[in-house]
């Protein structure tokens, strides 16, 4: 096979794709090829649709109901009254928004202002497209109604002062101030039962209550009633769409698509409201089931299937066996549920310019192959289709990822390697030998474990059976920085910090480090209490009665998703910057308190004054450190110490739901925004620069090679984590022969065996970024991997493209 | 000698020898080709590097040498030869990489703690560790003590070698190595000699003496245009690998590149001094090599 690099690929073509795997079209019949087209060159627009449909509702509603009635009702109103869409050709239906990549609001979560509605339609990344006319009805019929009653109204009126100066200074984020918690994937039983099954399961659980003995009896009616409401919501936008097909089936003249408008009638007139019986039916209940809940709510990442190869596997065998399916149509349908994903584009944030926010897709990341419930090996026929898949339409969405056990056949790992070299940074691996006992150190049991995996980019739960919510980054950087000064932040000028001390008097290196200790504590109990605070206004405001329907063991206790219905139930706090902390902690401890080579009043100068004038300074550092990533004692033992002390500080502390906060290791592309509000720091990165990124090394500070990288990452305990995330990038070169793709498969088991959770593998070259950041026009569809996911190079803003091209080439001649 | 002087580890190096490998580059080579991409491998002492591009003229090196022996020019830090003693203190304070020595001494135990590192990545791609050079055979004591503790970890032992040795030395080393990656670089005797400083004569009767052992070999061969990759070097190379007893038959054509010019520059040496012709392989001649191999049975490709 030969090199693909994207400098290749004939910018000319509309399908660049096609031209350079002829030979993989095999899969991609004229169906799918004009699908993917229109899904690829669909542009992001806004609909107001479903902000005027609920602002209506609420106007009438508000106060008449309880709240989980009221929000299921809503729920309801948005199914009975959004506009259906079927697309000619598609064979799996149903849209978000009126139309592919057209996507609602979420105003009683956030509520954009004109000006976000203008910038969103003008600006250059990323654009969302609004008429006027649109603006002038979301500023006369939405806008009045949500002014003060948003929920990030509700979160920001609450917080204290310290917190929203922390906050506002990059020390974290909060993922929760603009979108509800989602992180989560579901499990098999969306395809054993049909919402009229889980209806009467509510039902029976509706005349179980206790209005004597349990005082919450009241609480659990109204949920469970919102439930049911639910499920007759989520039937009747399926009825719909069987009516839309019928009707153009009416009117359709070509009886092939005539016959097959007939077929998508009858599967959505059968699910949800019942359990799919075949194939298709199956991904058509999972689209709906997926539709339902980021229709209910704006949750983070959408929603993910999980390990769907799994599940789709025993439709697959048995309707092969019988017959009634063949291989071809399988994919097709598989192909088909691909192009909806990708038809789905994140909903837009408030209040901030496009440059924080490039990256605007979900993160429906896909589980192939991994350990069943029983721990035997869970590959099959579908998860090699699905690897065929992301090769051939080499979409943005849905993401995924190869796991790979130690029961998983080494054909699936190298099928797997082979598609990472074709660089679309897709799939990313996945090592459920160490994430199930991370889900069971959380206290999963060994079946719930199992069924679990990492979704999003890299957070590990137990689908079907976990709200784990993800509350934002900790930029430990900047709470090194702060501890340098003193919890002074020269970039502010604000006390943000403890008064732990003057630098300059710190006698060891252990003294400085408890100091960074102190801060650190401080700054997770400050994040904590408000995530907590947070947490509630959901389970009050916001209850998702229709997620909560495939989430055991929402019915059963007759509580809420957000509300501890859920058998497990965990908070992450997302830790960034290891990579940087390390180096910048190891030149402090070699050259200031061990060598004396620079005095730390000499080091805080330097960084205050972002290294000028002190060039030869910030070349020695860089030069004559040790740093992570290389398999070095005296860097990597720093790294742990960081991370066992960010586990102390985080891992335990009580959430609202009876369980606790854990620490997860994940950046995703916050190490960018981070790096911008984070000064020079001692290991020689200037003020602004991007901090590294999840658990790698710091950019460029690997430079013995791929195996050293992952002998410094298998030093890390990971299973005290929820997730570690470690980048590589290869040069086509590294990858050339197909003995160089098994090497790679060694590579990743040999991480794995260290105990490494997740790796993903860029496969570029400098020259192509480079050229790409010259003539982006000729690169529009340069994929690159970002952190847990792809994104095009195009849409992203200078920094993170600089960033890309920072990280160490692992180039050997 | 329990010490050896290596100019370079690398790991995860995945072109030398089956799996993933550390490759060791021991310093100093009987053999000076014209070619050679690893010039600083050649002498058997430290030497001195010098990379002008990052130099940022800060004179830590002109302050700290004990000898005075550098001075910052319009062209960078130049060296008095006479005066200089490699001591290495100019690295040491070399801000930027600019001045690195060539050439770390290693005792039996540093080196198998450097090896053992990548114990995992050697045991799951069924790796191993690759001796090579400048030439290792130069240091025969220090590699077959290495060799000996290697084969008693089980791990597996390549040696990347010319094979211009005594062949006493060449049976020694055959009994603790698993398999040789042999260079081979042209069949005529003069040629080699202008090429190489030295005449093939061992070398070839040293590839025959491993054959007939019995051991594992692989053949390197660097294709330069019009020197070695024509017809008449190809097919009496085919022909004499043809008439060894050798099951492998396994041939690796590395087309020639000039990356040896720029280490060249670093050592403060002249790349190819003579101006000889060298330039890389046309097409038709890597077709012509790989034909050629074909013909005799023997697979090549092209790698490195």
């Amino acid at each position: 096979m030969t090199t693909n690099t994207t400098a290749q690929r004939a910018p000319q073509s509309t399908s660049n794709f096609e031209l350079l795997h002829p030979e993989n079209n095999l899969g991609m019949n004229d169906r799918i090829k004009r699908l993917r087209k229109e899904s690829y060159e669909a542009k992001p627009s806004l609909s107001i649709e479903r902000a005027l449909i609920e602002t209506e509702f609420y106007k009438e509603n508000y106060g008449k109901y309880p709240i989980p009635v009221l929000r299921a009702m809503n729920f309801y109103e948005l199914c009975k009254r959004k506009t259906i869409y079927i697309g000619k050709d598609e064979l799996i239906v149903g849209e978000r928004g009126p139309k592919p990549k057209c996507v609602p609001t979420f105003p009683e979560l956030t509520c954009h202002s004109v000006e976000d509605l203008h910038v969103l339609n003008t600006r250059k990344l990323q654009s969302y497209t609004i008429s006027q006319e649109d603006i002038d009805t979301y500023e006369r019929e939405v806008i009045p109604y949500w002014k003060g009653r948003t929920q990030r109204e509700r979160i920001f009126s609450h917080v204290p002062h310290e917190w929203r100066v922390a906050y506002e200074n990059g020390v974290f984020t909060e993922f929760m101030e603009q979108r509800a918690a989602g992180h989560t994937a579901l499990d098999a039983k969306v395809y054993e039962y049909g919402l009229l099954d889980l209806k009467e399961k509510i039902n029976k659980k509706l005349e179980s209550l206790d209005f004597i003995n349990d005082p919450l009896a009241t609480d659990k009616q109204d949920e469970l009633r919102g439930m049911s409401i639910s499920c007759d919501a989520a039937i009747l936008f399926a009825e719909r769409h069987a009516d839309l097909a019928e009707k153009m089936a009416a009117e359709e003249a070509d009886p092939k698509r005539k016959e097959e408008l007939m077929k998508i009638a009858e599967v959505c007139r059968w699910v949800p409201a019942h359990a799919p019986r075949t194939f298709w039916e199956a991904v058509q209940m999972y689209w709906f089931v997926h539709l339902g809940t980021i229709t209910e709510l704006n949750g983070w990442d959408a929603m993910n299937p999980g390990h769907f190869d799994q599940h789709l596997a025993p439709f697959y065998e048995r309707e092969v066996a019988a017959g009634t399916l063949t291989r071809d149509e399988a994919k097709e349908l598989l192909c088909c549920f691909w192009i909806k994903v990708n038809n789905h584009t994140a909903p837009p944030k408030v209040g901030i310019s496009a440059k924080e926010s490039g990256t605007y897709n979900d993160f429906t990341n896909l589980n192939i192959g991994g350990v069943k419930a029983d721990g035997s090996n869970g590959v099959s026929e579908v998860s090699y289709m699905m690897l065929e898949i992301i090769e051939e339409l080499h979409l943005l969405q849905p993401g995924s990822a190869i796991h790979i056990s130690s029961v998983t056949p080494e054909r699936f790992l190298h099928a797997g390697c082979r598609v990472i070299r074709q660089g679309h940074g897709y799939p990313s691996v996945f090592n459920p030998d160490v994430y199930i006992q991370e889900l069971m150190r959380q206290g999963k049991s060994l079946k719930d474990a199992r069924e679990g995996g990492c979704s999003g980019c890299i957070e590990v739960g137990a689908f079907g059976k976990e709200a784990y919510v993800l509350t934002g980054y900790l930029n430990t950087v900047k709470i090194l920085e702060l501890t340098l000064h003193n919890g002074f932040d020269t970039r502010s000028g604000l006390q943000i910090g403890l008064k732990t001390g003057d630098a300059r008097d710190f006698k060891s290196y252990d003294e400085l480090y408890e100091a960074y200790k102190k801060q650190l504590h401080y700054f997770v109990d400050m994040k904590t209490k408000v995530s907590n605070y947070i947490d509630r206004c959901f389970a009050k405001y916001f209850p998702a009665t229709f997620l909560s329907l495939f989430i055991d063991d929402c019915i059963e206790k007759g509580r809420d998703y957000y509300d501890a219905g859920p058998r497990y139930n965990t908070n992450y706090i997302q830790c960034t910057g290891l990579g940087s902390i390390t180096n910048s902690l190891s030149v402090l401890k070699k050259h200031v308190f061990e060598d004396h080579t620079f005095t730390m009043d000499q080091v805080l100068q330097a960084i205050d004054k972002n290294f000028e004038g002190e060039e030869k300074m910030r070349q020695f550092i860089i030069n004559h450190t040790p740093f992570f990533g290389n398999d070095d004692d005296y860097a990597d033992q720093i790294a742990i110490q960081v991370y066992d002390d960010l586990y102390e500080a985080i891992d335990g502390i009580p959430n609202t739901r009876g369980e606790c906060f854990h620490m997860n290791m994940l950046s995703t592309t916050c190490h960018v925004y981070f790096g911008k509000v984070t000064g020079a720091m001692p290991d020689g990165r200037l003020a602004g620069r991007a901090l590294s990124d999840g658990t790698s090394p710091a950019q460029g500070s690997d430079t013995h090679g791929p195996s050293a990288v992952i002998k410094s990452m298998g030093k890390l305990d990971q299973v005290k984590s929820g997730g570690t995330l470690l980048n590589m990038r290869f040069l086509p070169s590294l990858l050339k022969r197909d003995e160089d793709v098994r090497k790679l498969a060694s590579l990743i088991r040999s991480y794995f065996a260290m105990g490494g959770h997740h790796v993903q593998f860029n496969i570029v070259d400098t020259a192509t970024l480079y050229a790409a950041q010259k003539t982006p026009e000729d690169y529009r569809d340069l994929l690159v991997r970002v952190a847990g996911y792809s994104d095009y190079f195009n849409d992203m803003d200078d920094d993170l493209q600089s960033d890309i091209i920072a990280r160490t080439e692992n180039e050997s001649i | 000698m329990e010490k050896a002087l290596l100019f370079d580890i690398k790991r995860y190096s995945i072109n030398d020898g089956p799996g993933i490998r550390i490759t060791l580059f021991m310093k100093g080579c009987p053999l000076h080709c014209v070619w050679c991409h690893n010039p600083e491998g050649i002498s058997p002492k430290v030497q001195r590097l010098y990379t002008k591009k990052k130099c940022i003229g800060c004179q830590s090196c002109v302050e700290n040498c004990p000898q005075h022996a550098l001075t910052l020019t319009p062209d960078g830090i130049v060296c008095d030869k006479d005066r200089c003693i490699v001591c290495g203190k100019c690295a040491e304070v070399c801000p930027t990489l600019a001045i690195e020595m060539s050439g770390k001494e290693y005792t039996y135990d540093q080196l198998m703690a450097e090896i053992e590192k990548e114990t995992e990545v050697m045991d799951t791609s069924q790796g191993g560790v690759t001796f090579c050079g400048g030439e290792p055979l130069m240091h025969p004591e220090f590699l077959l003590e290495m060799l000996r503790r290697c084969g008693r970890l089980d791990i597996h032992r390549t040696v990347d070698t010319t094979l211009y040795a005594v062949p006493k030395i060449v049976e020694e080393v055959a009994k603790e190595t698993d398999l040789f990656l042999v260079d081979l670089k042209l069949m005529d005797r003069t040629k080699h000699h202008a090429y190489t400083g030295v005449y093939n004569d061992r070398i070839l009767s040293n590839i025959r003496l491993i054959a007939e052992l019995g051991k594992s070999f692989w053949i390197r061969i660097p294709l330069i245009h019009k020197l070695n990759a024509t017809v008449e070097n190809l097919s009496r190379t085919a022909d004499f690998l043809a008439s060894l007893p050798w099951k492998e038959k396994k041939v690796d054509l590395l087309p020639y590149h000039d990356i040896g010019r720029m280490k060249h520059d670093k050592l403060g040496t002249v790349y190819n001094p003579d101006n000889k012709p060298l330039d890389p392989p046309t097409e038709e001649e890597k077709e012509l090599a790989l034909r050629i191999f074909a013909d005799r049975d023997i697979t090549a490709g092209f790698g490195g």
